[in-house]
């Protein structure tokens, strides 16, 4: 309960600081637009010489593109500018002071900044997920457990990203992680299924977009039943507690850099 | 002449240490650079083989070709983004290149130049296993790969002009990041990145025809993989250094008036 009163006082003054810059938003939007024209033009483009990709339909590949920027929106509003003010922290030495607050570590560098823009990509997402959706058969049950397998991949993206951000109290510049999971991102478009096998393999274990994206597009479209359902809660809740423990195992490890 | 010549050399030797010494990073940024073309790879792939051999006159074979001389090509015509523009002239950063007795621009050209050996030499596992995987026939001429080596280093020159123009507009405006995005979006249609200009409407690739970007990515991909015949690699070059000719007067023409309007800020 503290927890939450906690996220949600950041969140408040965080919301309150951006909304300030309103021109920002409309940068946002155009920045979004060009984005969902950009994958519209990349689908048309495939649709015009095949009527379906390794088994996916038009409309459900909309459904993939859909939950890729609705993911994406997520991560870019939630996840990412935490993670980075870490590493941005570590590097100058200021981290120190975060560690000496009064509160859960891993609970504080989660909540402390947030884009509230990027939710437009949220909004958007939904929007080409409904549209994709619109052209197939989808129950209430399917939406409800398409909802679930959404949520699983959002605490696995955190949990993904969490790691990365350990690895600046070894190497300091982790900088690039960022860039890094930007570009391996873009790959989360498609289904992995049109990969090769090693980079499926890289795909759905190391970088587990595939969780976060193809998984729930699998459920959507009725590829995945309630068992594959089940056994995605019980690998989330095993992901995040690995998470928990490497993020405790090397907060012990770090030394403070400088301040 | 000479003494410019010399320091290109040392600004070039300061990029190749740089890259070296941060040779980590390189790599694990180069790695989610090169995710792009193999996702495009597996994508036209599938597709080519579903339609029975070729989608608009690319084979599995020839899209393979063509998207792992793509990554070499990225690697190469890799350059200073807008983005970095803004960084400096807000944060006052610019003072610094200003007070130097050359012009950025070569500061900028021959330190990303310099750093190519390095990320070339990330990038040639990475195009093994990609060889490893697909094995596509090509047969590397020694002729086209001469040619390919001018084209590369032309399309590298093009491009950072191209965004060294686009990154000018920071003088004027700081909100620039909408038309950098455009430029993204424009660039990923229009040159060949994301897919061979044959795929597009034939109007899009007319509109690509008056444009640089093809001359960035597609012209030298295809002059490696041995698509074009010798006039049309002949016509290429022209082209290319046309577009150097021209973006170089523009460059000359904006400069003087952007750094009019520069004031710095800290720095």
């Amino acid at each position: 309960m503290r927890s939450l009163k906690l996220a949600w006082s950041y969140f408040r003054i965080g919301a309150a600081n951006e909304i300030q810059y309103r021109a920002n938003f409309v940068l946002q939007l155009i920045t979004s637009a060009i984005n969902l024209a950009t994958g519209l033009v990349a689908i048309s483009l495939v649709y015009a010489h095949t009527d379906d990709l390794a088994g996916w339909s038009r409309p459900e590949l909309l459904v993939v593109m859909g939950i890729h920027i609705l993911v994406g929106g997520v991560i870019g509003a939630l996840i990412q500018p935490n993670m980075r003010q870490v590493m941005e922290e570590v590097e100058e030495g200021t981290f120190d002071l975060v560690l000496l607050r009064p509160a859960d570590a891993q609970l504080l560098v989660s909540i402390r900044h947030f884009r509230i823009w990027r939710l437009v990509d949220v909004i958007l997402g939904a929007i080409v997920i409904g549209t994709g959706a619109a052209g197939l058969s989808v129950g209430f049950l399917r939406a409800v457990a398409f909802l679930l397998a959404a949520l699983m991949g959002v605490v696995v993206m955190y949990c993904i990203w969490l790691v990365l951000t350990t690895f600046a109290f070894r190497v300091v510049r982790a900088d690039a992680f960022t860039d890094m999971f930007d570009g391996i991102y873009q790959a989360g478009r498609w289904p992995v299924s049109v990969y090769p096998a090693w980079l499926r393999g890289a795909l759905t274990f190391v970088i587990p977009l595939a969780f976060a994206v193809t998984v729930p597009a699998e459920t959507l479209t009725s590829r995945l039943g309630p068992l594959s359902l089940l056994a995605g809660l019980v690998i989330t809740a095993l992901v995040a507690m690995t998470t928990r423990w490497i993020w405790n195992a090397n907060l012990r490890r770090y030394s403070g850099a400088s301040a | 002449m000479i003494n410019l010549a010399r320091y290109y050399l040392a600004e070039a030797r300061n990029g190749l240490i740089h890259e070296f010494q941060y040779r980590v990073t390189a790599a694990i940024g180069l790695l989610g650079f090169l995710v792009e073309p193999v996702v495009y790879l597996a994508v036209w792939r599938t597709i080519a083989t579903a339609q029975g051999g070729t989608v608009g006159g690319y084979s599995a074979n020839d899209f393979t070709a063509y998207y792992i001389v793509w990554s070499l090509v990225r690697a190469m015509n890799l350059a200073l983004t807008p983005y970095s523009w803004e960084w400096r002239i807000r944060g006052g950063r610019l003072n610094d290149l200003l007070i130097r007795p050359v012009h950025p621009f070569h500061r900028d050209f021959a330190f990303f130049a310099g750093q190519k050996p390095v990320w070339i030499a990330i990038w040639i596992p990475f195009a093994v296993v990609l060889w490893i995987t697909f094995r596509p026939a090509v047969d590397l001429g020694l002729g086209r790969s001469l040619v390919f080596f001018v084209t590369i280093w032309a399309a590298f020159a093009i491009r950072h002009m191209w965004l060294f123009v686009l990154g000018a507009l920071n003088f004027w405006t700081t909100r620039t990041s909408a038309v950098f995005e455009l430029n993204v979006a424009l660039e990923l249609m229009l040159s060949g990145r994301l897919v061979p200009l044959s795929l597009m409407p034939a109007w899009v690739q007319d509109v690509a025809a008056w444009l640089p970007f093809r001359w960035t990515f597609q012209y030298p991909i295809e002059t490696m993989i041995g698509r074009l015949g010798w006039s049309q690699i002949g016509l290429g070059l022209v082209t290319q250094v046309g577009w150097i000719i021209l973006l170089t007067l523009v460059i000359q023409l904006i400069w003087g008036r952007a750094i009019r309007r520069y004031t710095a800020v800290g720095g």
